[in-house]
């Protein structure tokens, strides 16, 4: 459905990613792994133009793109098509949180006011937040937020979510309530993106694994073949380092 | 003191401060909408525009406004350009206004975080619905406490306005002063009538800001 090629972004001297390659089929959930500074989260956003690749190429079904020269139309039509959820929620601060799912409706997509608010509710259901409607952000728990930032992006019905770290911002024990959420999306065959650092839940929820290093996808395959028989020594590593208890077999 | 010509003399404070607040509240006005404008051209970043309001904003902001309105009431006519004294005082006032509201709105839009902007993006807004949805609601409550600050300012900014022959309330004392030596008198109703003009405007100035930065945002 999505495959993207070859993606090169360099912030002033520091080459962050160095020609990665993703593909993505209907209903897949890809989870993307690698330490800190691996480029996980530019090339999530290089996916729907929050960051602008050097070089690379877009296809989406019969859309084909440059990623550095795409049209301002062509970059309205990749993030209508996708939503993204982001590791600080970013929610709007000055609006409640059904206001906050709403938006994205009733301005970018204008969905008339009163539908707009029945898919908002919805949507906030879903993510088990129907009590919290009126709360601002402010006045909602991390694990609460984000769960809103989830159903702002499920609201939009987009073919692709990517989510860019979503509970690395949460305490402890908030994290789990929103990697259910993430799961149960999953699971209804909802196709994403994520780049996390919840092994567990990878291992749970990845139909692909993406395993990232230094600008580069180091290795790629089913979750099965990353987390039970990596072939390279740099995942290896990593995953030892990751799971303390690690046993892999070659 | 002589509270007789105090009471005798009221009326003509009275029109003055008509007059003040009148030429006070359309340069103000007109200086929102000239620093909502600058604000505009800086944050979409408009080449050639920005150059110029760059330039504008240092020559607003560093020439007084006396030196302004000279140069509008007896320079311009030089070059042929007539302009009426009432005209002088608000065309100086907006000039002198526009870069300090557009200033107090830059620093409220700059106060925004990236990531609200980008969470927009990502949901499809275009950058004009950005600046309407998101940007503009959140900074004009950062903005607030200044651009009430600069509308007082610009208030009593217009005490130079007598240079060019508006009878404003620095006028009227200064004339009383010139004709009768009341000076006590005079300055004493002079301080007096700003304080009716601006004490109002400071106190409901303190409210909205307190109303509009606890409203919207639940804390």
């Amino acid at each position: 459905m999505l495959t993207i090629r070859d993606v090169r972004k360099s912030f002033q001297e520091n080459e962050v990613l160095k020609g990665v390659s993703i593909e993505v089929e209907k209903g897949d959930v890809v989870v993307i792994l690698g330490p800190s500074g691996s480029g996980k989260t530019t090339l999530l956003r290089s996916i729907n133009f929050l960051e602008r690749a050097d070089s690379g190429t877009l296809d989406w079904e019969d859309i084909h793109l440059d990623l550095k020269h795409a049209s301002r139309k062509d970059v309205a039509l990749i993030r209508k098509k996708t939503a993204f959820v982001f590791q600080n929620y970013n929610l709007f601060k000055n609006k409640t949180a059904l206001e906050n799912v709403m938006e994205g409706l009733t301005v970018a997509r204008k969905v008339p006011k009163k539908e707009a608010e029945k898919i908002a509710k919805e949507a906030l259901d879903k993510v088990g937040l129907s009590e919290r409607y009126d709360y601002y952000p402010s006045q909602l728990s991390g694990g609460q937020q984000q769960r809103v930032g989830i159903a702002r992006a499920v609201a939009v019905n987009p073919d692709i979510i990517l989510f860019d770290e979503p509970t690395s911002a949460l305490d402890p024990e908030l994290v789990g309530e929103v990697l259910n959420v993430i799961k149960t999306l999953a699971k209804e065959g909802t196709t994403m993106i994520v780049v996390t650092h919840e092994i567990k839940f990878a291992q749970e929820v990845a139909n692909k694994v993406v395993f990232m290093d230094g600008g580069f996808v180091v290795e790629e395959g089913s979750a099965n073949e990353i987390f039970n028989h990596p072939k390279e020594e740099r995942t290896q590593q990593f995953l030892r380092r990751i799971l303390p208890d690690y046993d892999y077999a070659i | 003191m002589d509270i007789g010509f105090i009471v005798e003399y009221i009326p003509l404070y009275v029109e003055a401060a008509k007059l003040t607040l009148g030429i006070g509240l359309i340069g103000i006005a007109l200086s929102l909408i000239v620093g909502l404008l600058i604000a505009f051209i800086q944050y979409f970043k408009i080449p050639i525009l920005r150059q110029m309001a760059t330039g504008y904003i240092e020559l607003s902001r560093n020439t007084p406004l006396l030196v302004q309105l000279f140069f509008l009431y007896f320079g311009l006519p030089k070059v042929g350009i007539r302009i009426s004294s009432e005209g002088c005082a608000i065309i100086g006032l907006c000039f002198l206004g526009g870069s300090y509201m557009a200033e107090a709105f830059r620093s409220g839009m700059e106060s925004v975080e990236k990531g609200q902007e980008e969470s927009a993006f990502a949901l499809g807004f275009r950058k004009s619905q950005v600046v309407r949805y998101v940007i503009l609601p959140q900074a004009l409550s950062v903005s607030i406490p200044a651009l009430c600050a600069n509308m007082i300012f610009l208030i009593k900014e217009t005490s130079v306005f007598s240079v060019v022959a508006l009878a404003d309330l620095m006028y009227v004392a200064k004339d009383l002063i010139g004709l009768y030596y009341k000076t006590d008198e005079a300055l004493l109703m002079l301080v007096i009538a700003y304080l009716i003009i601006l004490l109002p405007i400071s106190i409901v100035a303190a409210i909205l800001e307190r109303r509009i930065r606890y409203a919207g945002f639940g804390n």
